[in-house]
């Protein structure tokens, strides 16, 4: 807070001048990164496109409207291998994720100097590349289908589930893990009845909340061959097969729907 | 309680289980056996082709030991920067946006029909996956990175709103009324009541989501939304392992390099 003197008069004023100076520069340099990703973007642009969008727009949704609900009679068995993709994906990343989330946590790892960086490097690789683009490359290496899917699922989440968990580990009560180990506890003891019971509810939050996320992504790995209802989606997308196209948007739409809820429903019971 | 303790005393032992009732979770373990059962039952795995496909694994994983950042180097180039400039001109756009939008669709300070209509807004936007926003606005944009920074415009409004909204929700009422109290217009109100306790979380919020936009831009050009992410479709289709490798090693460095940054920052706003 800082007072200037205007005529004699006290005026408050919310910032200092090197506050207001440092405050204007930063909005000066914002504004022109900017401008210039803009400008970046505009001259790539072809404008004539932009300007005949809401024509286009409204020609295709003319198109998509009705769905076509008769297509639906093909759609049930995509949607199963979506949701099996989503729900064996998860449970693969748990079975992966919970031995690198005890090697990544400071207080169970066996050596922080070697293990816990590999563990960490596991997790961040894990989670920087989007399950789309895991999905793309292993559709190249062990070939098109649901098993390409599951398995860029599984990869995807491992990062996610193990990050969450092991922040969950660190940060348990000491005392109960020191009060097991007071009874002569083996250290695989002390893990079984000092930390698993109290990152159990964790542990379920997190695989919840990575399933409602893995049903969401896998609805469009089939755009890149993965299998799952996006293979129908990219097979309407190419044959402009409109009615089909929202159909299918209205389908996953209600699967995202009902997989919050889910989501919702068992946190809230957990927690 | 010591009768309790008695009947207790000299008996073994037991784990309490994870869900107290039996019936839950008997039914609960005989449904998910079955249900894999059948889910695994279903899947139909090429076994032969999965082998054949090792071989080009291994070849991809020995990629990243020498990853090929020459030979592409114009294309590699081109489209990181278009991924950074769309991620960053998105989150601009997202955050203008959806300041307004989370003032209205916070409870405690917005008139009933403007607060339905921006849940709606922000429910909508949080249904849609970005892959399929893409997909539509590529057909109604045309391919290139308008349509991806609308797409990332988009989703950034319903993350940021959610969070801005639920954040105000939080505050003290006592500052803003306090501002309230010494004749503050609406405008005020806001600029000084409540901006000032929101302000650090926007901030923090706001370089998570820049962090997320670049993560995005990476897949959105695979659907022909801009990017470095047709770049690296096209050479997963040539097989140039080397290149892809370069590109992955490169969106995971940029991925580290802003989730640092905004560790730092976050630390310093709260």
């Amino acid at each position: 807070m800082a007072i200037s003197t205007n005529d004699g008069v006290k005026v408050w004023q919310r910032r200092d001048r090197n506050g207001q100076l440092k405050l204007w520069a930063m909005w000066l340099v914002g504004t022109a990164v900017f401008m210039w990703s803009w400008q970046q973007i505009s001259s790539v642009t072809t404008w004539a496109f932009f300007w005949d969008a809401p024509r286009i727009a409204a020609d295709i949704g003319g198109r998509a409207v009705p769905p076509r609900w008769s297509y639906m009679d093909q759609l049930w068995e995509p949607l199963w291998d979506t949701l099996n993709i989503a729900t064996l994906g998860t449970v693969m990343a748990l079975m992966m994720a919970v031995p690198v989330a005890f090697l990544a946590a400071r207080n169970t790892t066996p050596s922080a100097m070697f293990i816990r960086p590999i563990a960490l490097l596991i997790i961040v690789s894990s989670r920087s590349i989007n399950s789309l683009i895991w999905a793309l490359l292993l559709v190249k290496i062990i070939g098109p289908g649901i098993f390409a899917g599951l398995i860029a699922i599984a990869i995807r989440s491992i990062g996610f589930c193990a990050k969450l968990l092991y922040e969950a580990i660190e940060e348990i009560d000491e005392a109960q893990v020191e009060a097991i180990t007071a009874t002569g506890a083996s250290r695989w003891q002390v893990m079984a009845y000092g930390i698993v019971p109290q990152v159990l509810p964790a542990f379920a939050g997190i695989s919840v909340f990575r399933w409602d996320i893995n049903l969401r992504e896998s609805t469009v790995l089939g755009l890149v061959g993965a299998g799952g209802i996006g293979l129908q989606l990219q097979g309407s997308l190419n044959t402009l097969a409109w009615p089909q196209v929202s159909l299918i948007l209205i389908i996953i739409l209600l699967a995202v729907i009902v997989s919050e809820w889910v989501s919702a429903k068992v946190r809230g019971a957990i927690i | 309680m010591s009768a309790a303790l008695d009947a207790r005393v000299g008996k073994p032992w037991k784990k309490p289980p994870f869900i107290a009732s039996s019936a839950l979770r008997w039914t609960m373990i005989i449904g998910s056996v079955i249900y894999l059962v059948l889910a695994i039952g279903s899947f139909d795995v090429n076994w032969a082709r999965v082998y054949r496909g090792l071989d080009r694994g291994w070849q991809f994983f020995v990629a990243f030991t020498h990853p090929d950042f020459v030979s592409r180097a114009g294309e590699i180039k081109v489209g990181m920067i278009e991924s950074v400039v769309m991620a960053l001109a998105s989150t601009v756009v997202g955050i203008a946006v959806s300041i307004p939008i989370g003032l209205g669709a916070a409870r405690n300070i917005s008139v009933l029909p403007i607060y339905l209509v921006c849940r709606a807004i922000v429910a909508i936007s949080r249904a849609l996956n970005e892959i399929v926003v893409a997909i539509l606005l590529v057909a109604i944009f045309g391919f290139g990175p308008l349509a991806g920074f609308l797409t990332l415009s988009f989703a950034t409004i319903g993350f940021l709103s959610k969070l801005l909204a639920e954040e105000i929700e939080d505050m003290d009422k006592v500052q803003a009324e306090a501002v309230r109290a010494t004749g503050a217009t609406w405008l005020q109100r806001y600029v000084f009541g409540i901006l000032p306790q929101v302000i650090p979380r926007l901030i923090g919020l706001s370089i998570y989501r820049l962090d997320i936009n670049f993560r995005e831009s990476a897949v959105l050009g695979i659907v022909g939304a801009g990017g470095i992410g047709a770049t690296l479709n096209t050479s997963f289709d040539r097989y140039e392992f080397d290149t892809a490798a370069a590109i992955l090693l490169l969106i995971i460095g940029t991925v580290m390099v802003l989730e640092y940054l905004s560790g730092i920052i976050r630390a310093r706003v709260q």
